[in-house]
């Protein structure tokens, strides 16, 4: 092979593993439309005003961190319904726990996530070990986390101290602490999925459950651990969400829709229900456009239920173009 | 170089020390003696074929080998020290590779991440993409592969003998010393076939052992030193390739004679009336077909892998339609342009794929032999008393029709072996009173006996009036059961041959060594004849 060729295919492969994920046009048409919606009818300060364009990626940060978790777990070919009550779990829990004292919020975070990971495995277990059907499986976590739940608080409990509320509210420079931390964790599952064993694993185990098994991968071992990522991503979600509310309740979680949204942004952003393809980039795209949608809706004061007849159906406007394109792609 | 090497591997064979040997193996599923008390010996630097109808076993000795199934008893015998595997990473580390029938690879993923899948490079949990990539390269460059196949290709862009060759390479990466492969060849053209040959002269010349399952006796002799029978779970015989013939082989593997095969040709003075004409039709895959079928004749469709066959009869059924052209069915132009057209003007399609087109696994077989009497009936109209009984007096009907023996019709379709889910399907048109049929590959993945039964099963519709389109990539069904032969090639019809051609004329044609000037008088004479 000449040295030619080789820097060709080089480049090529360059080229492909930059690939923007095609949501992202999506997520452009979106932004421009609601940009002209603003000027034409609304303040016009959407793109004026650098506060309103944060706030959008801060509106993006609790369910984009859940929804990368549940990236795993769908390009692993399982489904975690179970993501709103952990969250609610998380934040009431915290709060509760921390009681505005400063001194107890790291005890406090640690116990948030051992249950985060305590939910992730005990579905991961029941899903392999038990052979129970993902979307039952985790539903029934749900019901029994809620169950919980309820028992336990009937209200908002306890409240984080001011510094815990940094996360949800400082900022470095311009640059509010939580969108690090979404792109943190956006680009940790994106080095996990691309540049790790795991990742690979992860991928064979939702393309193929045989097929990676008989490669010798062990794919409850995959799934179990995405199970648990996604558990902790939704515990962070949850201590972000607490910082912001400064106190948990027992619905944030369900109020939130993250079950249901974190699904459809995975889904919208390419990541294929049935497993074994996807990535985090378009997740995160998915769930730009639904802050997108929140904050143009929001400055121009239209009817909220509006807006989930709009995402509904960019939902399933996205998916039909995928298979559209997929099915181009066969032909 | 090659000459030394085959040498070299005949003097290692009368060495005799099996590189893998099982020994009274023995495998019980519900209901099933898989294997009874197997051993068999497969030597370094020989291609080992392992031949048996469906249901013989072959295919679990295969695995039992590969640590995919653990034996009930007997043991397994590793360059003469006693293995077991528990799973199959066991067996691959150890240097027993498989290749299943169905693919084993991601279509979504890379050649090069298919074939490090559980072992990708890389440090601490991290994965070296460049190495992945490199080592990849390396793999194939071995295979002599690297020029057609890309390690960071898609899978899902290759073609199917592309996807083997990754299979190998899979294989290969191990560092196997015994490489068995199921059905290699099942879905390849003849030359793709060509291809993997090569390639496992490769692997012999390597001081491999290639064991191999295949329903294709040409193959088996084409390729492999040694066979092996298995019948029901017992083994019949090793012989050496030289010293058999495929009559033998056989008789061997049903004690049948080879001239059953199949059934006699149809009179032509019997042939009725046209049923079914296309002329000029053209869609995407498909270039100015036109083509006849007449009441009671068998018009076998052959061409290699991706010529337009399946895609011909999915145009004649509406399922992909012709966009230029026009169907004729009974003299009348008609419309098909989706399945219920199809079905409305009778004509039945036995699919290819039986287990993702034909039947439905989990329903019952009645309910998959009504299917399509049912599809005809009314949205919402319920199954009236009247319609009740009727279906019951029909389904047995229907299995006696197709020779279905069950004892009863409440079993779900995917406890069946393939040969009697393939008569299930049949049964499920013959319920509709289709009068057209076309076959895919009607008998694929299916053992020898059910073959020719369903064969006889075939012409046996014929005899009724029924006009016949089989397509098959089977040299032997083509011959051995058109009256006609239309042989395709890149999406056109690119000639026809009439009855008792010889595999040379098919080949010739579907391979385009032969002009077309040629072709076109060959077809007049055809005709005529």
């Amino acid at each position: 092979m000449t040295t030619s060729t080789a820097s060709v295919r080089k480049s090529r492969s360059f080229v492909r593993s930059i690939n923007i994920p095609p949501v992202f046009y999506f997520v452009f048409v979106i932004f421009v439309i609601g940009i002209a919606l603003d000027q034409i009818i609304g303040s016009g300060d959407i793109l004026t005003n650098p506060v309103i364009l944060t706030n959008i990626f801060v509106r993006s940060v609790a369910l984009g961190i859940v929804a990368v978790g549940q990236t795993f777990v769908i390009i692993g070919g399982s489904i975690d319904l179970s993501v709103a009550y952990t969250i609610s779990i998380t934040s009431v829990m915290s709060s509760f726990m921390m009681q505005g004292d400063p001194t107890k919020v790291p005890l406090a975070i640690l116990v948030v996530i051992i249950i985060g990971i305590v939910i992730g495995l005990a579905n991961g277990l029941v899903i392999t070990k038990l052979g129970v059907n993902a979307f039952i499986a985790t539903l029934g976590t749900s019901l029994i986390l809620r169950g919980i739940l309820y028992a336990a608080f009937a209200n908002f409990a306890g409240s984080v101290p001011k510094s815990f509320e940094t996360l949800g509210y400082g900022a470095v420079g311009p640059i509010p602490y939580s969108i690090i931390l979404l792109l943190l964790v956006v680009v940790v599952g994106w080095l996990v999925l691309s540049r790790t064993k795991y990742g690979a694993h992860l991928y064979g185990t939702g393309g193929n459950i045989e097929v990676a098994r008989l490669s010798g991968v062990r794919t409850d071992r995959v799934l179990i651990a995405a199970h648990i990522i996604c558990a902790v991503t939704a515990v962070l979600t949850g201590l972000f969400v607490v910082s912001r509310l400064r106190s948990g309740a027992p619905w944030v979680g369900t109020d939130g829709l993250y079950d249901l949204e974190s699904i459809a942004t995975t889904v919208i952003g390419g990541t294929a229900l049935a497993g074994g393809k996807g990535g985090v980039w378009g997740t995160l795209g998915g769930v730009l456009i639904f802050g997108i949608i929140d904050t143009v809706f929001n400055q121009l004061g239209i009817d909220p239920y509006l807006k989930i007849i709009l995402k509904g159906a960019i939902i399933v406007l996205a998916v039909a173009s995928y298979t559209i394109r997929s099915k181009q792609e066969a032909a | 170089m090659v000459l030394e090497n085959n040498k070299k591997t005949n003097q290692m064979i009368q060495n005799k020390t099996p590189i893998i040997e099982v020994q009274d193996i023995t495998k019980r599923f519900p209901g099933v003696l898989a294997l009874n008390h197997v051993s068999l010996q497969f030597h370094a630097g020989e291609v080992h074929a392992v031949v048996g109808e469906n249901g013989a076993g072959k295919s679990t000795l295969m695995k039992i080998m590969a640590g995919a199934y653990t034996p009930d008893s007997g043991s397994i015998f590793l360059q003469g020290g006693k293995v077991s595997f528990a799973h199959p990473k066991e067996a691959q580390e150890k240097g027993v590779s498989i290749i299943y029938q169905e693919f084993n690879l991601l279509p979504e993923r890379t050649v090069a991440q298919n074939i490090f899948l559980g072992r990708e490079p890389g440090k601490f949990g991290s994965m070296d993409l460049r190495a992945l990539n490199t080592e990849a390269e390396n793999i194939l460059k071995e295979l002599g592969a690297d020029k057609i196949i890309e390690a960071n290709a898609l899978c899902k862009t290759l073609s199917v003998a592309e996807q083997q060759i990754v299979e190998i390479a899979k294989a290969l990466s191990f560092d196997s010393k015994v490489l068995i492969m199921d059905e290699p060849t099942a879905s390849l053209t003849l030359v793709e076939v060509q291809m993997l040959n090569d390639l496992v002269a490769r692997l012999k010349a390597r001081d491999m052992a290639v064991i191999f399952i295949s329903h294709r006796l040409i193959e088996v002799f084409d390729i492999a030193d040694k066979i092996s029978v298995l019948k029901d779970g017992e083994f019949v015989g090793t012989v050496l390739t030289g010293e058999v013939t495929p009559e033998k082989i056989i008789n061997m593997m049903v004690g049948r004679d080879f001239d059953h095969y199949f059934p006699p040709l149809g009179d032509p003075e019997d042939f009725g009336d046209v049923v079914l004409q296309v002329k000029d039709g053209s869609n995407e895959f498909l270039k100015e077909i036109n083509l006849e079928l007449r009441k009671g004749e068998i018009v076998g469709v052959a061409g290699l892998q991706g010529s337009g066959r399946t895609e011909l009869a999915q145009a004649l059924f509406g399922a992909m339609p012709f966009k230029k052209g026009s169907i004729e069915v009974y003299g009348k132009i008609r419309s098909v342009k989706t399945p219920p057209d199809a079905i409305k003007l009778k004509i039945g399609f036995v699919t290819e794929d039986r287990k993702a087109e034909g039947i439905l696994p989990k329903q019952s077989i009645r309910d998959n032999m009504l299917l399509t009497v049912r599809s005809l009936q009314p949205l919402f109209g319920f199954i009236l008393k009247d319609g009740v009984r009727k279906e019951r007096k029909l389904v047995p009907t229907l299995a006696k029709e197709v020779d279905l023996r069950t004892n009863s019709y409440e079993r779900e379709a995917q406890f069946l072996s393939g040969g009697n889910q393939q008569k299930v399907v049949l049964s499920k048109w013959l319920a509709s009173d289709a009068d057209i049929f076309i076959f895919d590959e009607p008998t694929r993945g299916i053992d020898v006996e059910a073959k020719a039964g369903i064969h006889d099963m075939i012409r046996e519709l014929t005899k009724n009036g029924i006009a016949v389109l089989m397509i098959s990539s089977e040299l032997p069904e083509i011959l051995g059961m058109s009256d006609r032969i239309l042989v395709m090639r890149d999406g056109r019809i690119a000639g026809e041959l009439p009855a008792k051609s010889n595999e040379a004329d098919v080949m010739l044609i579907a391979t385009g060594h032969t002009n077309g000037d040629l072709l076109t008088e060959d077809n007049q004479k055809g005709e005529e004849a």
